[in-house]
């Protein structure tokens, strides 16, 4: 007996199962009226200062909150949590990026908790995170004048699964000498039409203006109240 | 390295197919990878190596078709393959291209199945 095999096709996404946990987040989410907003960075990019900062200053008009990944310790979450805005860690361990049923067991704790925002700072890696869909409504890049111009060509998929870029440490750019027009021109490439942001946590730089940006989107969502 | 859990997510996809299908032993699984998948093939082929060892599709082969990225282009009124990741321009006429329809696959396609 020596059967000739059959060739079924199929088509499913490899990744379905998170991304039904994420559409079910998502969906939740919507109807809460939280503004999701997840972070990406390569490690040491200010993704927790920028955190902070963003805690501090909304947390004055909305209900914000903020889950944390990192392989390790909780360092970060109670970095956030002196804000005074609530903030959980997610330790992952071995696994080098957050995925959504992740993000569905932390909020858990959260789940009758009135909230606007809810951010969500990821595991630093320019890779990993790219792929994997957390429910998000945006999702941002960060990345530092410090870590050169080429950045986005060198990970140009997670800029593109990126909705905004975020350069950070405005305040050092002198002094590494940021070719602020290269590092445009490289985010516009990978990923056309991208909105930027350029800030320093440290000097206060253009934060008023990302936080303009950032409400206005949760307040123009169809179905959220404004504060 | 994410590609191991991918690797075993593409292993549970196709168990799941395979039972659909009625049962069998899977000789080949098929697979569809974009450029904006973030997954790199080699990576992957080799997470693979590990995961199916004792997944009942220990002899299953993965067989993985690179797509490229196809976008649409206002002014040529039609899509374009996009030759690099790191510059989504359209190769006809320069114009960037930010709306991508293909590149971001990451899908099983087909399984070849034999009786057992």
């Amino acid at each position: 007996m020596n059967e000739t095999p059959r060739l079924v096709q199929v088509r499913q996404r490899i990744l379905k199962q998170n991304d039904l946990v994420a559409h079910a987040l998502r969906e939740r989410f919507q109807r809460r009226g939280i503004f999701v907003v997840s972070l990406v960075s390569s490690p040491g990019s200010g993704k927790t200062a920028f955190l902070e900062s963003m805690l501090a200053s909304l947390r004055r008009r909305y209900r914000v909150a903020a889950l944390v990944g990192d392989l390790a310790t909780d360092n970060d979450a109670q970095r956030l949590a002196r804000s005074g805005a609530p903030a959980r860690q997610i330790i992952t361990g071995t696994v080098c990026h957050l995925e959504a049923p992740m993000v569905e067991a932390a909020f858990e704790e959260w789940r009758e908790e009135p909230l606007d925002f809810l951010f969500i700072e990821n595991v630093g890696n320019l890779v990993c995170p790219a792929t994997f869909d957390l429910g998000e409504a945006l999702r941002l890049v960060l990345f530092s004048v410090t870590e050169g111009e080429d950045k986005p060509l060198k990970y140009p998929t997670i800029f593109n699964t990126a909705d905004v870029a975020i350069i950070t440490k405005l305040d050092l750019a002198a002094a590494v000498e940021f070719d602020a027009v290269a590092a445009h021109r490289n985010i516009q490439a990978v990923r056309p039409g991208m909105e930027i942001f350029e800030v320093s946590t440290k000097t206060g730089e253009g934060m008023e203006t990302w936080f303009s940006f950032v409400t206005a989107r949760r307040d123009r969502t169809p179905g959220f109240l404004t504060v | 390295m994410h590609e191991l859990s991918i690797a075993m997510s593409l292993l549970d996809v196709a168990a799941e197919e395979l039972e659909r299908q009625g049962g069998g032993r899977v000789v080949a699984i098929y697979m569809k990878l974009g450029p904006l998948s973030g997954v790199v093939k080699q990576a992957l082929c080799s997470a693979y190596e590990l995961a199916r060892e004792g997944s009942g599709m220990d002899d299953a082969e993965l067989v993985v078709e690179e797509v490229p990225i196809v976008a649409m282009c206002g002014p040529c009124g039609g899509s374009r393959s996009i030759a690099s990741v790191m510059e989504l321009v359209c190769p006809d006429c320069g114009t960037p291209t930010p709306d991508v329809i293909h590149g971001r696959e990451l899908e099983l396609v087909g399984l070849e199945i034999a009786e057992s």
